[in-house]
Order: C-alpha cells, then structure tokens, then sequence
C-alpha cells in the first residue's frame, strides 16, 4: 500500500485527570495511537467515558491543567512537529489556523455577546493580518460557503437570533476562514435534529472535497461514522480497541465491543425485535479492570483476557487491527 | 379494547410580552394544535417528531401536568381534564410518566429507596422497594444510594421503577432512552419492552429517533409543527411513508451500514416557529415532494385514510416522490 505522508500522528497519548478528591487518577487516555492522513475522514467512535473527547483536546492542548496533564512521552505531531513541545505564541500559530475544531454544543461555544461576524472574523485577523474591511467581507464570504441566507444581513446577528443548525453553520465557517488542513469535529450534529443533522453532514462532506482538509470526525454514532468516515477508530475505557478501514469494520467487526454496540444499535431497515444489548456498563477511569478492559462485558472473555491485555493485533485484512485475543484464538467466537 | 382516548388536544402557550410584562403580547405558541388518537390496551403508540413539534407537551397535557387549551383526553371513559383534584389523584396512580432526563427528574437528596417509597405513601399503598428494584434490574442495595452515585442507565431505571410502583396501566414513556449511550439504551429499551409483556402497559412512547421507535411500538404518528402529519401501523409506516415529512425523516436517519443504497432526502430550511405556522400545510415551505403546488400554501390538508388504518395529512399523499 502507498502511503502518502502523514498529517497528523499520535502516538502512545496518555491523557489522564487528578481527581477531585485527590484520592486517584482518571486514566482517561490512555496510550492511544493513530495516523490521519490529507485529505481523508477519520472517525473517532466510542460511548461516554471512553475518552475520544479528551482525545481530541489533547491534540490542540485545551485540556484544563490542572486536573488533566499529558504525560510525557505521548506524541502528536502535526507536519512534522511535535505540538507537545511547542511554545504558546507557535501552538497559537497552528490553533485555529492549521488544525481548527467545532464542537458539539453551538449555543455554548459561541459568544452571546459578539455578532457572529466578528466570530467568524477574528480568527482571520489574528492569523492572517487581514484588515478589518477585508475580514468582515471574508465573514460574509464564509457564510456564504456554509449555506446561511442572506449573509449580508446575518453578519451583523447575534447567536441568540439563530437556530441550532444555524449556529452550527456558523461555527463551521468559524473553524474553516483560514482554511485549516484538518478539522477536529466533536460530535457536530449530537445536539441537533435530524433533518438539520443531514444537512450539516452533507455540508462538511461538500466543504471537506471543495477545501481538501482532512477531518477528525469524533461520534458516538456508528451511523454518522459508517457514511462518512474512511477509516475508522473504536475507543473503549481510554484505549483504541480496533481500527479499520469504514468498510471493514462493519463488515467483520472483529472486537466484541465493536460487534456488541452494531448489534445494540436499533435499526431503521430492521424489522422490530429484541435488541441486543451490552451487559454492565462502562467502569470508571480511575479503576480500570485488569487484563483487557472490556472482559467483565465480554461475551467470550476466558482466563487469558483477565491475566494479560491484547495488544492492537493485525486481523489479516490492510489496516485493520483490533485488541482482542481472539485474532489470535478465533475458534473461541461461538 | 381503547384505554386512552385523545380528541383535538390543543395546547397553546400565551405569547411573551415585551417591555417586563407589560407591553404587547407576541403571538402564541401553538404547541400542539388539535391532536387525535387512541391507543388500545397493551399496546405502544410511538409518538415521533422533532424538538419544536409538541410531542412532549402532548404527553404532559393527557396526564395534566399542564392545562389544556381545549380538547379531550378519556382514560377508560373518564373525562381526565374534567376530573376534581381528589379524582385526579385517584386516576393518576394508573397514569405514569418517564421522564427523558434521568439527572434532573430524580430528587439529589433523596435516596433511590425514598424516591420509590414516595409515590406508594401518596397513594397509601404497600409495596415493596426491594421487589421494584428487581423487577428493573438493580440489586437491592441500590436502596441506600443517591442519584449521583448511579450512572445514566441506572438512574433511567430508578425513574421506571418509580412509575410502576404505583402499579399503573399506561406509561407516557417521555424520551426516555435519549440521554443514554447505545448499549444501555438497548438494555432500558428492552427492559421497558419486558415490563410491558409482564405487566400488560399501555405505552406513550415520544421519541424524535425512529430507529429507537421501531423497535417499541406497534403504532406510529408523526408530528410536525403541533399537528400529527401521518398515523400508521409501525410496520406500515417504515415500509411505505406517505407524507413528504415522514419520508425525509426516514431517509436522514443514519445508518450504520457504509453500503446503504438509501436515497437521502436532505431538507432545506429549519422548523418553523410555532408562533408563526406558515399558512396551509405547515410543512410547504421546506416539502420536497414534486407535486407541491399552490394548493399547499393556502389549503390545509386534513388527516385523511389513504388506506383504512394510514392517515396522513397531504394533499398528494398517494403519488410517489
């Protein structure tokens, strides 16, 4: 396989919290590892508490220190650097600019007291030395681009007179004005309906081809991830459980986890019965179960999962690993 | 044999007014704007529709906890909205309802045992909290605990097992696996499913997610904009929508299947405010359907049987999109 050069590489990222209490640490990251390559979608798939929100804001550092620290030894490096080790004044260079994030509530993450033009400008001005003038006609010009009518007009409004898929759009533009190579997008369509959630990810799909940035697509949505991710990420309890390609995956899910939540997922193209559900629920960071972290849940876990830990093994398709005993023991999937 | 019966259920929110309270109403929200149906005992109507489409307020208004505008609800023939306080109190241990937030509809400061022991003092009943919790799974010494001690997925089962100690014959079932992640979603959803077998309920079940809908009822109705825009038996409704809305709605969920053949309807434009319905079928500003005409802007589409148990409200129901 011809690999082109890799945008952005994270390797052995340990994120973890100091507890309030004191009394322990919440390994929320823990030793994760992925390559994103231009140009491609990536989806970051997992339930509340597996760590791919912390994920995405250790790659831009916007982890609150303290309690959250970044251990050393974990790498992201973007072209080449090393974001860990970048000054403020560097790493402001590229956030914002090169690497660009949305997220998940757009009520909260806008400022109630600007009007969404200066929102959308101040990103161009700081990093492209445009003039006022010219950044507020840029403002305009990416309103445009995201689909909100009339933008002339909707420049000069502030968040509170826009619908949720609006204010969305309008965090899409802010995140995109000075054409960043990747965009981080954590679970932007969660908080929305389901006609405005088809509408922003037809946008960003359209946007993603037209400016050729690569996108980090963090969801907890197997949907959402199985029309518009290339390859995919499986996080659980802090840890990358499978990777594969879009297709792959969700044709031979080969993780229990992975197999466990398609099959929990109620389908719209099935008819009505039992759902398959996940035994338990997610233990808590700062007690993770020993061995692999999913056995207590695991339909086929035996003595080898509890005393040893998998490591990411090849399943014998191109790119496609999973941390699972089973590649290696297959005939005890029943 | 029909348990609930809801006929032209209005609910209208007085419009804000400016300066302080003062000056001008605005116009008012006409949350749900004549609603009818019924649902038989044991079975499961699904109610569906997006944030804005006064489903919750339809579920709210039948066991009144909020005030109708006007219409009807009858629950085994009592007229519910026609009923004293004494009555009321009387007939509201046979109607329960599951809230969508399981964090902010359990009291902090009451253990999971006070909480269930709560309803049942009300109602001078006798139960036992140990055989609730069983029923929806939880060990009995998650008796002692607080909410914050629970995860999502437990406290949504504290909230079902506070609704069914009173032993009642219809649950409005308000969203409630929308908070919780995929697998404890299924683990709520089928146990809400068990308890229906086991304990014969009629379920309200309001959801905005048709997948989840699916998987419960054994009817759908579709709201948009206040009003019910198609009514169906589930099976029928998934295999062949008739209105515009509903066939967007379908198309937009996603699927997790990377080799879906679907074609995807993307709607333009928002919901529109319900202050302000446009003018005909409400929906006629974003419809996609080819056959849209002028009809649709001035002349409302009344909620007809296209085939003898499928209503829908449009005027071109029967042609394909």
């Amino acid at each position: 396989m011809t690999s082109p050069s890799v945008l952005l590489r994270v390797r052995d990222l340990k994120t973890y919290f100091v507890t309030e209490q004191g009394k322990g640490t919440a390994r929320a990251v823990d030793d994760v590892s992925f390559d994103l390559y231009p140009g491609e979608t990536l989806g970051i798939v997992g339930e509340s508490g597996c760590g791919k929100t912390v994920t995405s804001l250790s790659i831009l550092r916007l982890v609150p220190e303290p309690p959250g620290h970044v251990l050393p030894g974990s790498l992201i490096e973007f072209e080449g650097r090393n974001l860990l080790a970048l000054s403020a004044p560097e790493l402001r260079a590229v956030r914002g600019n090169q690497i660009a994030m949305i997220f998940q509530e757009p009520m909260t993450s806008l400022n109630p007291v600007f009007t969404v033009g200066d929102q959308i400008a101040e990103a161009a001005i700081i990093h492209q030395r445009l003039s006022r003038k010219a950044a507020r006609a840029r403002a305009i010009e990416m309103l445009r681009l995201v689909g909100i009518p009339d933008p002339d007009e909707r420049v000069d409004h502030y968040p509170h007179q826009l619908s949720g898929g609006m204010r969305q759009r309008v965090m899409i533009a802010m995140a995109l004005v000075c054409h960043p190579k990747v965009l981080i997008a954590d679970e932007p369509t969660t908080a929305l309906d389901v006609t405005i959630q088809a509408q922003i990810l037809e946008l960003l799909d359209r946007l993603q081809h037209e400016l050729g940035m690569a996108v980090l697509l963090i969801t907890h949505d197997l949907g959402v991830v199985a029309g518009h991710a290339d390859r995919v990420v499986v996080m659980y309890a802090g840890r990358v459980v499978e990777t594969a390609p879009t297709d792959a995956l969700f044709e031979r899910p080969t993780h229990p986890y992975t197999e466990g939540l398609l099959a929990a997922v109620p389908r719209i193209d099935a008819p009505r019965a039992r759902l398959h559900a996940i035994p338990g629920q997610v233990p808590a960071a700062t007690a993770w179960p020993p061995g692999c972290r999913f056995h207590p849940r695991c339909p086929y876990a035996w003595e080898k999962c509890v005393a040893q830990e998998p490591p990411l093994l090849e399943t014998g398709t191109p790119g496609h690993t999973a941390r699972c005993w089973l590649v290696t023991e297959p005939e005890r999937r029943r | 044999m029909t348990l609930v019966d809801v006929r032209e259920l209005v609910k209208y929110y007085a419009g804000e007014r400016s300066w302080f309270g003062l000056g001008h109403a605005k116009a008012p929200v006409r949350a749900v704007d004549g609603v009818s149906f019924a649902i038989a005992s044991g079975r499961t109507l699904g109610l569906v529709g997006e944030s804005g489409s006064g489903k919750t307020t339809v579920g709210r208004t039948m066991l009144r906890l909020q005030e109708p505008t006007s219409g009807t609800v009858l629950f085994e023939e009592n007229d519910v909205f026609a009923l004293d306080a004494t009555r009321l109190r009387a007939l509201r241990r046979r109607m329960q309802i599951v809230f969508q937030d399981p964090y902010s509809s359990l009291n902090p400061r009451m253990t999971v045992e006070e909480t269930l022991r709560e309803p049942l003092e009300i109602h001078g009943l006798n139960g036992a909290v140990s055989a609730l919790l069983d029923e929806v799974g939880l060990d009995a010494a998650f008796a002692k605990r607080y909410p914050h001690e629970l995860s999502g997925g437990q406290r949504q089962r504290v909230g079902i097992a506070r609704a069914l100690s009173v032993e009642p014959q219809f649950v409005v079932c308000d969203e409630p696996v929308s908070a919780l992640d995929v697998s404890v979603q299924a683990q709520v959803l089928n146990l809400l499913a068990d308890l229906q077998a086991k304990r014969h309920l009629t379920y309200l079940f309001i959801a905005h997610d048709l997948a989840v809908v699916r998987h419960i009822a054994d009817d759908v109705a579709v709201m948009y904009l206040g009003k019910i825009v198609e009514r169906a038996p589930a099976a029928e409704i998934y295999a062949q929508p008739r209105h515009p809305y509903t066939r967007a709605l379908l198309s937009a969920v996603p699927e997790p299947n990377p080799h879906t053949t679907k074609r995807r309807i993307v709607l333009a434009g928002d919901i529109p405010s319900p202050a302000h319905p446009p003018s005909g079928c409400p929906f006629h500003p974003r419809c996609p359907h080819p056959k849209k005409s002028e009809r649709c802007r001035t002349e409302p589409p009344p909620l007809r049987p296209i085939t003898p148990d499928h209503l829908a409200a449009c005027h071109f129901a029967e042609e394909p999109m």
